[in-house]
């Protein structure tokens, strides 16, 4: 009798009737069905067909594989192991005591990576980025790519398959080709009007990964402040930073980069000259133009940009790039060279002198052409380092060689275009100067119409969305020279308080538009995977903003463990204290204390 | 001779490295006349500061209570007082423990005694005197308040006197006399749109506390969701929440109220009827109007505004009022009233019926009245859950007695909220013409118009909040008298908790000022260097409060630690389910064994 009163009670504490009340779909799923997708990948892979046959996944045994080829070679599982590693942990994500068993499911029971080429250190313009992924209907899912950069691309596919379904995880059967359209994807971050501290680079690192964004545009520094720490010239950072806790030092600058390569993402730093260069000359004074008078500088030192009247000017820029080439690992270098105004120059003595040296006329187009003499110059220098080096430039600098007439920069300098017309900046369209730039030889990236630091009220997305680096007039050659664009976020009003959420996930809409075929151009049908996307990544602990009234099943911290108030964690409730009751009771009848 | 030497090295190298890490910036000097030290947000209305400074020992200094007056002998006072002094025992210092110099030879202050001397209510409330005085002399500081609520903003002031300055605390020699130009300072958040996970109100309250803000205004609830846990009808949130996660239980709501009394804030709950409602259709889809044909509403469930006409709709509020006033302590109950639509009610027979009972004609007139009707009702149940509570309502309230032209169906008791506006965005009504004709009718009003933070725009945008003053319009002195305060309102459709703060501070900073200082301080370039102070201090206090334009703070938000918050909590901290049983049934046994062994 005790027995089975104990029986009783051991069915009624386990049954978890909990469990089938916990999982009832709420009115507000009903409305939200077609706005939120499920197991949907972004940005959208070039070629992909899905079944609406599904399989479970079993988070305790679910394995990685890797074939016996370059995916086993020590250059590819140097990248390789580690993101197994990160993916082992993002494929999974139901709390433990909310999963339900998938046994008697179809179960896909683990995913081989094979890579066919050969791998390299660091991701690189030219790297492959393409895969293709196989999940059978039975037996093993199969991923191939080329290099371990495209397995990185499969792998964030593989995890984004995935899909949460009555407390399993869930994915259909599908077979995707995938390759982007731009091998140059960016994201700039600056770091000069606000310092931001290196996790919050890290974090935007991973967001990057999981958009598949291959470029950090670091903008490091500006007028503002220099927190990059130089070793050869200390007084840089050391009188130009903020504060001395507000920089970067050669270490954290390698673990940036490290992060960052293991994620496949280029670093490419950004040492903005002849303008932008107020914080330099705090330690170095002798860099900059004296500006006379004094008026032209409004701010108490009266430095206008760089003197490029004097060797050691170029002298210092070597020893300095130098030096930089050897922490940041790309093959490009960021040169700047945007909004420099000619007033300083044309009031110093010095550089008047210079300009009747080398026969510039004391003319805008002069000015153009002192401006394009430096940046050669500078050109020069990366060329002279030993491992290739290039430079990337903003607009400005191909549109002072259209204004002298005097095509002076590589043809292989990347020309960076941002510039545009309304009533808030009166530059030239992006459309006008492509075809020109383009049709000079250069290559381009695009900025223009993702300046993710102008915000205005509602869904904005849409907009960065709609807009294509090859929405210009020009043959296919000149469109094939657009390698891709970048997304900057300017930090006058951002800093590590707002920076995450600022960027995403409005950012993943550049991030679909450089990655996706062109013809995908409905932001609207794009809608519920951008809801299901912003929702992952708050999920995976990126603090991306809503895109209008909504809710994620795992919000931002709804579990209320926050650095801030510790408040008490739900507990048991009532139900877990019921079975508790009803277990101790049963422990009582059996050991007989009563 | 050699350890001489070795020691004059050693403390010239001390020296030398000391003067290093003191050196000041370049930045700084730049931004010396940008950022301000030791200044009070917002400003009071009376302050006198000298040059004579005086150094504070982060381990001696003593924050009192003067024993021989209420703050001690009342217990409302006490518990709150106590709590107060242990909250800025850990606010008025912040310099590091090892970035610390030591004051010796310094002019020391050595405490600040706290003297209350009135009485204490248990909550803080609309008629709660706020007023303050601090002095800082050689004698020592001073604060004296009527209430506990006016020593909280004494000591909130204190604590802002404090700046660093080479590894020390320091205060000027400062009298001040302080008390708020209106006594009605809020801020809205909404629910409704997204949930709001309870640690990020709380952090939001802190906030409230450091600018001064007094009420928080809670639209816990609309169309999107209910959160509101209700006992008395659990369908509510049960099918009208976004998910069982997404909610309030009447414990978080005791939780935020505490948390909130304790800082001297009042919290005004928001239910909106009689539109806004499609939430509470799903459990109660009895208490809303149906619209035919269904085109009206397009969504699936065809539920318009709720249903006037049934006498159960007011049977149902009543409970569930009843039930809000017994959790909310506040005697003010928001209850909505906005952006009624008249088709639905138009489109239903039951409802047009109704309307032929009463008398009202089948035109927009008579909707008023109908709304009228039902508002009249709906503020005569708020009058008995008990007596002395009474309501706020927005502004269509008002325009719609106004359309009837008889507005003896709005007790004169009832706050007026004003939040329309007119210009390319919304054509509303211009609210300063509003404020005019609410205030003429002898109603009290609170501004919402121009400050709208959901709304964005690239750049510094808290001067365009700063200067909109509520008492910008045509009237009487007993007009203006009228004006109770204003409140920020921060709809969620594109916030949640992801931007909530950042978004929210220091905007809403802007908003404070207006509301607690004097009129005449309206100069929002000479407030900018207190601002930076007042942002930098949040994000000290940890608060992450956007930036302003270029600039940086001593303490940056999370600068000298890992990110806390990087990966959020989602895996349950509890074991499996069998594990739990089984860890469970170990302790029976051993509980059992021990017990057992004992006998």
């Amino acid at each position: 009798m005790k027995l089975l009163v104990c029986c009783v009670f051991v069915v009624l504490a386990c049954q978890s009737t909990l469990a089938d009340w916990v999982r009832q779909p709420f009115w507000y799923d009903d409305a939200r069905r077609d706005k939120v997708a499920k197991g949907t990948v972004w940005p959208q892979p070039k070629s992909i067909q899905t079944s609406t046959q599904s399989l479970s996944l079993n988070p305790d045994s679910f394995s990685f594989t890797t074939t016996a080829n370059s995916a086993t070679s020590d250059a590819c599982k140097d990248v390789l192991d580690p993101a197994l590693e990160r993916y082992r942990a993002l494929l999974f994500w139901i709390p433990a005591d909310a999963r339900v068993s998938v046994s008697g499911d179809s179960v896909v029971g683990s995913l081989r990576v094979s890579i066919t080429g050969t791998c390299t250190k660091y991701p690189s313009l030219d790297s492959d980025e393409s895969y293709s992924l196989e999940v059978p209907s039975s037996g093993e899912a199969t991923l191939s790519a080329q290099t371990a950069w495209g397995a990185l691309r499969g792998l964030e596919t593989f995890s984004q398959l995935v899909y949460e379904v009555d407390g399993k995880h869930k994915l259909n059967v599908t077979t995707i080709n995938d390759e982007p359209r731009f091998p140059h994807r960016g994201v700039m971050l600056d770091t000069a009007r606000h310092f931001l501290p290196v996790p919050y680079i890290k974090q935007n690192l991973d967001a990057m990964s999981y958009n598949k964004i291959n470029v950090f545009h670091w903008h490091i520094v500006d007028d503002q402040s220099f927190p990059f720490q130089s070793k050869t010239y200390p007084d840089l950072s050391g009188k130009g930073a903020y504060t001395q806790d507000n920089v970067y030092s050669p270490e954290d600058v390698q673990s940036v980069v490290e992060y960052a390569r293991l994620r496949g993402i280029r670093v490419i730093p950004e040492f903005d000259s002849p303008g932008h260069m107020q914080s330099w000359g705090q330690g170095h004074p002798e860099l900059l133009t004296s500006c006379s008078p004094t008026s032209i500088q409004q701010d108490i030192y009266h430095l206008g940009p760089a003197n490029v009247a004097r060797n050691s000017t170029y002298d210092f820029m070597q020893r300095l790039f130098q030096e930089i080439r050897e922490v940041f690992a790309d093959d490009y270098f960021h040169l700047g060279g945007d909004e420099v105004h000619f007033q300083c120059w044309m009031s110093n003595d010095e550089i008047q002198q210079f300009m009747r040296q080398q026969g510039f006329q004391n003319t805008t187009e002069g000015f153009a052409q002192l401006e394009g003499y430096y940046i050669q110059r500078l050109i020069n220098v990366l060329n002279g380092f030993p491992t290739r080096t290039r430079g990337i430039v903003w607009q400005e600098i191909f549109d002072n060689n259209i204004l002298s007439g005097d095509f002076t920069i590589d043809l292989d300098t990347i020309i960076h275009v941002w510039q545009w017309n309304n009533s808030n900046f009166q530059g030239i369209q992006y459309w006008d100067e492509l075809p020109l730039v383009t049709a000079a030889g250069y290559k381009a990236i695009l900025s223009s119409c993702w300046y993710l630091n102008f915000i205005s009220y509602g869904r904005d997305w849409p907009e960065y969305y709609a807009c294509d680096p090859h929405n210009f007039t020009g043959t296919a050659q000149q469109k094939q020279l657009v390698i891709g664009g970048e997304a900057p976020l300017w930090a006058e009003w951002v800093d590590a308080t707002n920076v995450v959420a600022r960027l995403w996930p409005r950012a993943s809409a550049a991030a679909e538009r450089l990655w996706s075929p062109q013809t995908l151009t409905d932001a609207t049908a794009a809608s519920p995977r951008m809801e299901e996307h912003r929702c992952r990544m708050v999920r995976r602990g990126i603090r991306a903003q809503p895109q209008g009234p909504s809710y994620c099943k795992y919000e931002w911290n709804l579990a209320g463990e926050s650095n801030y108030v510790p408040t008490a964690s739900g507990a048991l409730g009532m139900m877990g204290y019921i079975q508790q009751l009803l277990l101790f009771c049963c422990l009582v009848l059996t050991f007989g204390f009563w | 001779m050699k350890p001489c030497l070795a020691f004059l090295v050693a403390l010239s190298l001390q020296a030398a490295v000391a003067e290093w890490s003191y050196q000041t910036s370049w930045y700084e000097k730049a931004r010396q006349d940008k950022v301000a030290r030791g200044t009070v947000w917002p400003q009071p209305r009376s302050i006198d500061t000298t040059s004579v400074r005086y150094y504070l020992d982060p381990r001696s200094f003593k924050l009192e209570a003067d024993s021989s007056s209420a703050a001690v002998s009342d217990p409302e006072c006490k518990e709150v007082v106590d709590h107060a002094l242990s909250r800025y025992g850990g606010l008025l210092f912040w310099i590091p423990e090892e970035d610390r110099a030591g004051v010796d030879g310094d002019e020391i202050l050595d405490k600040l005694v706290l003297t209350i001397t009135r009485g204490c209510t248990r909550y803080p409330s609309l008629e709660s005197d706020e007023s303050y005085s601090i002095l800082v002399n050689s004698d020592g500081a001073t604060l004296r308040a009527q209430t506990a609520w006016g020593a909280l903003r004494g000591l909130e002031t204190f604590s802002q006197l404090i700046y660093g300055e080479n590894g020390k605390h320091v205060i000027n020699g400062t009298s001040i006399s302080d008390s708020p130009r209106f006594p009605h300072r809020g801020i809205m958040i909404d629910t409704a749109r997204h949930y709001l996970p309870l640690p990020f109100i709380l952090n939001h309250l802190d906030a409230m506390a450091y600018n001064k803000m007094n009420v928080l205004h809670w639209h816990i609830v609309d169309d999107q969701a209910f959160p509101f846990q209700s006992a008395t009808f659990p369908d509510l949130s049960g099918k009208g929440a976004y998910t069982r996660k997404h909610v309030y239980t009447p414990d978080d709501v005791s939780q935020v109220l505490e948390f909130a009394r304790l800082r001297g804030i009042r919290v005004i709950p928001e239910f909106d009827t009689p539109g806004h409602m499609m939430s509470w259709g799903q459990g109660h889809p009895e208490i809303l109007t149906r619209c035919y044909p269904t085109s009206f509403q397009p969504d699936i469930y065809h539920l318009g505004p709720a249903n006037p006409a049934r006498e159960t709709t007011y049977t149902f509020m009543r409970k569930l009022f009843e039930e809000i006033r017994q959790l909310f302590a506040d005697e003010y109950f928001h209850v909505g009233g906005d952006e009624v639509r008249f088709q639905c009610w138009n489109s239903n027979e039951e409802v047009h019926q109704f309307m032929v009972q009463q008398g009202f004609p089948n035109s927009t007139q008579g909707f008023a009245d109908l709304q009228g009707y039902y508002i009249r009702r709906i503020l005569e149940i708020l009058h008995q859950v008990p007596e002395t509570t009474r309501g706020i309502v927005w502004q269509e309230i008002f325009d719609n007695f106004e359309i009837t032209g008889d507005l003896t169906g709005l007790n004169l008791d009832t706050i007026i909220h004003v939040w329309e506006w007119n210009d390319t965005r919304y054509q509303g009504e211009p609210f300063r013409e509003e404020m005019a004709k609410v205030t003429a009718a002898g109603y009290r009003t609170i501004l919402s118009s121009c400050y709208y933070l959901n709304y964005i725009s690239y750049g510094r945008d808290w001067p365009q909040y700063y200067e909109c003053d509520p008492h910008d319009f045509q009237g009487t002195e007993a007009q203006k008298q009228l004006v109770i305060g204003g409140e920020a309102c921060l709809w969620a459709e594109w916030v949640d908790s992801t931007n909530f703060i950042p978004r929210m501070w220091p905007r809403a900073s802007a908003v404070a000022e207006r509301l607690w200082s004097p009129q005449d301080v309206a100069d929002s370039e000479a407030a900018s260097p207190r601002m930076e102070e007042q942002r930098c201090r949040m994000v000290r206090r940890g608060i992450p409060a956007q930036p302003q334009g270029p600039s940086y703070c001593e303490y940056e938000w999370n600068i000298l630690s890992q990110l806390p918050n990087y990966r959020p909590v989602i895996t349950s901290s509890g074991l499996r389910v069998t594990e739990g049983l089984f860890h469970i049934m170990f302790l029976d046994v051993l509980v059992l064994a021990v017990v057992k062994c004992l006998a």
